[in-house]
């Protein structure tokens, strides 16, 4: 009787590693091109700030896909996370390489502080609550990093920092964010199927059927939306030294729906939808230039769309396997047939 | 015949704005006892299970589980204390499968940290083997081991009433409160129903009350029963002296009861 | 007398607020839906004055115009986004995610049409002046005004008429009053109609107040009318007006003697604060969920 899930926990163990092993191999690829100088600094560019979308989408999928909270002032904790970051690599007066690994971190403990802050009030209320109180919370950080000139600059924006300069080292910022990125998503993962995770996710299916299975629901909710902000804090930290100047008007209401927006359509839930999604909506824009002005009216059609015929998100819950294409190449070519199971655990 | 009380009730009321819902109710279930709790619809019996629960909070009266007061109580904390329960509308989490429904129930029962969580550390590892094990040996008993991989929301009906006992008893209660766990079943299902809950009762030694409309389920299994009508109980007593009670017969089927059918919902 | 000008610039934007925020009570009452492209109505209506006035057509006309055209689409929007979202009975979150979307829609859609830029508005209704403590009040008065008597015209409806007792009916339980014999599809159209029409007359007091209209207005002008609903209580008709007032107020006398760059960040903050304090509003009642 116990062999079954031996087996499966073992099958578990191996598909791991080999995800370890691809995103590794990943890494150290693309440092090795970007090193070579065969990528330009446009491409590059592109790469960082996919990274950083997808650092952003899926700690918003935290909250809103995997708990089923709306939360609509994501950008206010990446608002709180760029000051974070960039004032003290400024005022610090250290290496970016030292600064920049202490800033991020600070970035996420501020983010984090604030969504306790904001979380506290917000999530003893069930219902829709926490959308309007997080949208105000965004709009509220938003007004005062202009208020406080002094600090931020106001809406001139904040700028003079230390960056990475692009000529004398091209692949500096991706060497973070890239592992950051990969970090964000193992935890995500595995956060999920943890026993945390499995009262979150009850949190989202039923509420009061939840709390009368012994689950503290608000410890949970704080909690989830604590590490949502934090870690959207450190994706603030990381845009501030992509854009290499923190213009608050930027982090705005329409920010937030964006990183929704890939929340959203990639399937609310799904770890992989929420990379796959902002991937592509961080670079479809790039190569849509033309059509910048109706952006937003797209967006704003495809949400309804998607909602309406797929209220789930175009993945629905489902997860893709970065180990499954290797499987499937390993089967092509004839060593052994590896049969999958029922899907169901976990996410 | 000194069991011990278990799960008592005084004096319980609640109203809603001028509405009574729930008047002066006294009863007490003893140790190991499966007690039914009958009545009209929108007699009050699915308010009580509220009470019980702390869903709602009573306007006068007590709640005492092991001569402890739950009231100070939020209803998480009841269940981990050992009282809990199902859902006349079924409420399983859907979207999760067979076993992560029982195992969401469990998560008090761990104590492995985040990180350890995060990290797969060997707290994690221990403490998930064992919660995987106990919960495959639970969702055998309900006979639904061979779904325990199937999304909750594909399970036929009774399966999903029979989930929702296995997730109600992962918590570890005390007293399983049962509402209308027969509703939608055919004779066979409730007479296999019937087994169950006394096999559960005997084996985890609990004590159960039911709310439930088919009376041959009630008579044939409940050791005591009490009748409530317009939130006050009219009777109680054993199956023969209910069977019997005028009181009974006049709720059931005299006056307006099924005026008002909406608001037991 | 200062004071007097400001709190009475407040009295003027509240009564707009008010008319908004019974919208937002309204539908939220009915479906439980934050109707977040509610805002954005106003903007419609705004943009029908600037039309209509700009065919030569006169002020009257234009405002029967606002409230007809709104009306029409808070149906037009109940039918294409949420209805099958309602009949589906999908999760909250993909309602109010719709909700934003066609907020967005109606915002960028306006954009592309008139421009991002602000159009003004000549005055709809020259008053005779009313002068108190030097201030010319006549249009903040015909605000309060017509934003009561919609308030009353409102209570009427709902407590009077049998579709006023359709609309409690279908808001207390759905499927019991289907059960009755009450098309709840229809009542939830009209409630829909209704709510837009109210912010419909919302957009003509606020045209002949501020004379202007841009694409973005409504978005957070309708925040704050909901944040109004939310502190009056939703589901209270007068708690709307009551709340709508106080915003109006509060945001007059921040303008007056606090810090204009703020007054975003004071209304929210306010509304945290409310929601700790008193979830269920100032005239709100609590409910429970049902189990």
């Amino acid at each position: 009787m116990a062999g079954k899930p031996m087996t499966k926990t073992k099958k578990r163990g191996i598909a791991s590693l080999g995800t370890l092993v691809v995103v590794a191999a990943v890494y150290v690829l693309m440092r090795v091109f970007i090193a070579s100088g065969s990528l330009s600094a446009y491409v590059i560019g592109m790469i960082n700030l996919c990274c950083i979308n997808v650092i952003a989408a899926v700690s918003l999928n935290m909250v809103t896909g995997l708990m089923g909270q709306l939360v609509l002032g994501h950008a206010g904790f990446m608002l709180v996370g760029a000051y974070a970051t960039s004032i003290f690599a400024k005022e610090s007066g250290m290496a970016l390489g030292a600064s920049l690994p202490i800033g991020l971190v600070l970035a996420g403990v501020l983010a984090a502080v604030t969504g306790l802050l904001i979380g506290i009030p917000a999530l003893r209320l069930r219902g829709d609550y926490l959308a309007i109180i997080t949208l105000g919370f965004g709009k509220i950080i938003e007004v005062l990093a202009r208020y406080f000139k002094g600090i931020t600059n106001g809406a001139k924006g904040y700028s003079g920092f230390p960056t990475f300069n692009v000529n004398k080292q091209p692949d500096g910022l991706f060497s973070y964010v890239f592992l950051v990125a990969a970090f964000v998503i193992f935890f995500s993962y595995t956060f999920g199927t943890s026993r945390h995770g499995r009262a979150v996710l009850a949190i989202r299916e039923d509420e009061i059927a939840a709390e009368n299975s012994g689950i503290n629901t608000t410890y949970y909710k704080l909690l989830t939306f604590t590490l949502s902000a934090f870690f959207a804090g450190v994706a603030g930290g990381f845009l501030a030294q992509y854009v290499s100047i923190i213009d608050p008007s930027k982090y705005d209401f329409n920010f937030s729906i964006e990183i929704l927006m890939m929340v959203v359509l990639g399937g609310m839930g799904s770890i992989t939808g929420s990379v796959i999604s902002a991937s592509v909506l961080t670079l479809l824009p790039e190569l849509l230039r033309g059509f910048a002005q109706y952006r937003m009216l797209i967006y704003s059609v495809v949400l309804i769309i998607v909602m309406l015929f797929r209220p789930k998100g175009l993945l629905g819950r489902a997860e893709i396997q970065v180990i499954k294409p290797f499987e499937w190449l390993l089967r092509k070519f004839g060593k052994k047939p590896a049969a999958s199971g029922k899907g169901g655990e976990g996410a | 015949m000194s069991r011990k009380i278990e799960l008592q009730v005084e004096d319980l009321s609640i109203f809603f704005g001028g509405l009574v819902a729930v008047d002066g109710v006294s009863f007490h279930i003893k140790k190991g006892q499966i007690v039914g709790l009958i009545g009209p619809n929108g007699a009050g019996k699915t308010t009580i299970f509220n009470l019980l629960t702390g869903v709602y909070a009573p306007t006068r009266g007590d709640i005492y589980l092991e001569e402890k007061s739950l009231l100070k109580y939020k209803t998480y904390q009841r269940c981990q204390m050992g009282l809990s329960r199902t859902f006349q509308n079924i409420r399983l989490f859907k979207d999760l499968s067979v076993i992560d429904n029982v195992k969401t129930a469990m998560t008090q029962q761990m104590h492995y940290s985040m990180l350890s969580g995060v990290f797969r550390g060997p707290g994690y590892r221990k403490e998930e083997r064992e919660i995987s094990r106990r919960a495959h040996e639970l969702l055998g008993l309900m006979g639904l081991d061979e779904f325990a991989h199937d999304y909750a929301r594909n399970l036929p009906y009774g399966q999903q009433r029979k989930l929702e006992i296995a997730r109600a008893l992962a918590s570890g209660p005390k007293v399983l409160l049962l509402d209308e766990p027969a509703a939608g079943m055919n004779p066979t299902e409730t007479a296999e129903l019937m087994e169950t809950v006394k096999m559960l009762r005997d084996r985890f030694d609990i004590s159960v009350l039911l709310i439930e409309h088919d009376m041959n389920f009630v008579m044939d299994i409940c050791e005591y029963i009490f009748v409530l009508d317009y939130g006050r109980i009219i009777a109680r007593g054993e199956p023969a002296e209910i069977q019997g009670d005028e009181r009974v017969i006049e709720a059931y089927l005299g006056g307006d009861a099924l005026d008002d059918e909406a608001e037991d919902a | 007398m200062y004071f007097v000008t400001q709190l009475l610039n407040g009295l003027g934007i509240g009564a707009i607020y008010a008319l908004v925020a019974l919208g937002y009570n309204m539908v939220y009452g009915i479906v439980k839906l934050i109707n977040f492209a509610h805002g954005d109505i106003i903007m419609v209506g705004c943009f029908v004055i600037v039309s209509v006035l700009g065919w030569g057509m006169p002020a009257w006309f234009a405002a029967i115009c606002a409230v007809v055209f709104c009306a029409l689409v808070g149906m037009l929007i109940e039918r294409v986004a949420y209805q099958r979202l309602l009949d589906q009975g999908s999760p909250r979150i993909s309602l109010l995610i719709t909700a934003i979307g066609v907020s967005l829609l109606l915002q960028n859609l306006y954009q592309l049409i008139y421009g991002s830029s602000e159009r003004t508005i000549s005055r709809l209704f020259p008053l005779p002046d009313i002068i108190i403590g030097g201030v010319q009040v006549s249009n903040t008065l015909l605000n309060i005004v017509v934003s009561l008597a919609m308030m009353l015209v409102l209570r009427m409806l709902v407590d009077r008429t049998k579709i006023g007792k359709a609309m409690r009916a279908t808001s207390e339980d759905p499927g019991a009053a289907m059960l009755m014999g009450i098309n709840t599809k229809s009542v939830i159209l009209f409630t829909f109609a209704a709510g837009s029409a109210l912010a419909a007359v919302g957009s003509v007091l606020y045209a002949n107040t501020y004379m202007f209209a841009r694409p973005y207005m409504g978005s957070m002008l309708g925040l704050k009318a909901f944040i109004a609903a939310v502190f009056g209580g939703i589901g209270s008709i007068p708690g709307a007006m009551l709340g709508g007032y106080i915003l109006g107020v509060a945001e007059g006398l921040n303008n007056a003697y606090g810090n204009s760059i703020l007054t975003d960040a004071v209304v929210f903050g306010l509304l945290i604060v409310i929601l700790l304090l008193k979830p269920a509003g100032l005239l709100g009642r609590h409910e429970k969920e049902k189990v």
